[in-house]
Parts: structure tokens; sequence; C-alpha cells
């Protein structure tokens, strides 16, 4: 297997994956797509598998569709970035799956969107559909709010804040829970408790282990499988009514889980991508990325 | 062992740094992308952008 690790800056995240392939002696290179040049008219590429860690879902987004196109495993593929990348796609593809989510509506112009925020009941939540560790997140309390807000994204914001992602608001228990599924079985989870409404640990919200039990596991599988499966976490809110899956990262960041839980979620990744990688047939060289200086680790350039 | 692009402080590198990864000023607090570690080489880490995240 010859593995490429498509990725930018260096995170927590990225070093330990780094780590846990040298060890077991995985050949592998970094890809650095600030570097990367696509030659979109080869049809072959020097690598059999490539996992995405990218920090920017667009180049992710970009990199991941010309690989699958000319027959390049990725870890996760094109179709699973594209859909959790996209928080309409991702409700969309749940709710087809009938997996639990809270109700979303969403609407084009501020006059719907107005239209909408009334049919939820106040408060809501809007989002950006594209979007990560709770930026731009607002949660909208009263019908003055939701105009102002409305025209500020309007007037303000690039034309992707014009499609309004409007989601009912979930009550917390002051906390909710990420787990992390990889293939078929979530391997851990942990809550995040914040005192405010975004919990994101990136926001600072705190991490303590939260067991996986049956229902747990079994909504969190079923979210995975609803955007495509792979190594993918899931953002959950405990509700009266059972577990609901309000978000699904398809580039997960874990750094803070790995000490609460007592999971080296990095080298249960990295046996997903072994496993992955031993069924995928070696494919002869091409030659169609070029990838600078930035090669890390054993082999040749992809 | 780097310096400080700002402030002109000590930055030290242990040797499991990697290349692309972001380090801290410990005096200035200024972040830093390592651009090579031998000899060690910083300049200034990229700024957030609005597709960045996981």
């Amino acid at each position: 297997m010859k593995l490429g690790v498509l990725c930018s800056i260096v995170r927590v995240e990225e070093k330990l994956i780094f780590d846990a392939l040298r060890r077991r002696g995985v050949d592998f290179v970094k890809i650095d797509d600030r570097e990367l040049i696509i030659d979109l008219h080869r049809r072959r590429y020097d690598v059999d598998l490539v996992l995405e860690r990218s920090v920017n879902h667009s180049r992710a987004l970009h990199t991941l569709k010309v690989l699958n196109d000319r027959g390049v495993r990725t870890i996760n593929t094109w179709e699973v970035a594209n859909t959790c990348g996209d928080k309409l796609l991702t409700t969309n593809a749940l709710v087809a799956h009938d997996v639990p989510t809270p109700r979303t509506l969403v609407a084009y112009t501020a006059e719907s969107a107005l239209k909408a925020i009334d049919q939820l009941g106040y408060p809501v939540v809007l989002k950006p559909a594209v979007g990560s560790w709770g930026r731009l997140l607002a949660r909208v309390n009263d019908r003055y709010a939701a105009e102002a807000l409305l025209e500020h994204k309007e007037t303000l914001g690039s034309y992707h804040h014009s499609t309004f992602y409007i989601q009912e608001f979930v009550q917390k228990p002051g906390r909710d829970i990420r787990s992390f599924v990889v293939g078929d079985r979530t391997i851990c989870a942990i809550y995040r408790y914040s005192d405010h409404w975004i919990t994101n640990t990136a926001r600072g919200g705190r991490a303590q282990n939260c067991p996986v039990t049956n229902e747990l596991d079994e909504v969190s599988v079923r979210a995975a499988n609803a955007v495509g499966g792979g190594v993918v976490a899931i953002d959950l809110f405990e509700t009266p009514s059972g577990l609901q899956v309000n978000e699904v990262n398809y580039t997960m960041e874990f750094r803070n889980s790995i000490t609460v839980t007592g999971v080296e979620i990095h080298e249960r990744l990295v046996d997903y991508v072994v496993a992955v990688g031993q069924e995928t047939d070696r494919r002869s060289l091409g030659g169609g990325w070029s990838a600078g200086k930035q090669a890390v680790g054993v082999g040749p350039h992809v | 062992m780097a310096k400080c692009l700002e402030c002109d402080a000590d930055i030290i590198l242990d040797d499991t740094v990697e290349e692309g990864e972001i380090v801290d000023c410990p005096d200035c607090g200024t972040e830093f992308e390592v651009k090579a570690t031998s000899p060690a080489t910083l300049a200034y880490a990229p700024k957030e952008e609005e597709d960045w995240g996981e």
C-alpha cells in the first residue's frame, strides 16, 4: 500500500497519526495541499489510498473528487466530505435514512426565513450551511433579533450566507455528546460540557468520558452510514425522546478526547486505514501529483 | 531552537516537531508554522480561513 496523507497545517491529530503510521512501518507521503498541483489531465496517480486530513474543506472536497474519479480510494470519500461539509446536505441525508435529528427548515430569502422561523417557534438556531468550530452560529430568541440578523446576513455575508439553515433550538442539559465512529462501530464518546449553548471544545467546551451505550452506538453508526460511512465524529443531543444527531464531521479532531476516554483514537483510525489499504489493489505509477518537497516518511512522492 | 520573528525570543522545538506544525512563542504568544526542521525555520502561521474546520 502506498498511502498519501492530505493535510496543510499539522495539528496534534496529524502528529499522532504520523507517529502511529511510522511505528507500524506504513509507507506514506504527506501531501501538503498548499503546494499541491493537480493535473486534471492525468488519469492515474501514484498512491493507492489517501487519508484526508486537510483543515480546508474546499481543498479537501476538490481533491477527494479528483482522486475518487480516478479510482483512488480515500478516507473519507468525496461523497462523505460533500455531505458532511454542508449542514443542509447532512440533515437531508439523516432524514432520508430516518436518523433522528432536530427539525430543520431551509429558506432562501429573509422574508421566507422569517416565516420559517415563525413556523418553528423561538428560539431557533441559524447556521451557515458550510462552517465549523461553532463559527457564526446564532441563537435567535425573538423576531426583532431575527429581522436584524437576516438583514445583516443578506447584506454583509457572501452568497452562501443567503441560504438560511434554520434549526429548532434543542434545550440541552449543559452538555452534548460527540461520538467517534470508525467503520462499523462507535469506538468511544465524550460529553462536551459548557455553560454556553455552544459546546464545541474548540470554543471552550470541557470533555468528559461518555459511556457508549447500545443506543448511542446504534444511532451513531446509523448516522455515519447515512452520510456514506468511514471515519466520522457525530454530534448528538440528549432529548426526552432519545438521542438526536446534530452534525457529522468528516475530518474529525480528537485531541481532547483521548485522555478522557482512554481510547487511542489515532491508533483505531490507523487500524482502519491499514485495513482499507490491505484490501486495495496496488496501482501502477502514474505521477499525476506534484507535492513539492513535503514528502514525509519512506517512499516516493505522489 | 529558533528565534521568534516578532520579539526575537528563543523558541525551543522538540525532537518530534513536524514541518507544518504550529508553535507559539513563549514570550509574546505569536503563532508560527514550522517550515523546516533542519535547520529550524519558522514563518508566521496562516490565518484561519472561513472553510477551516473538521
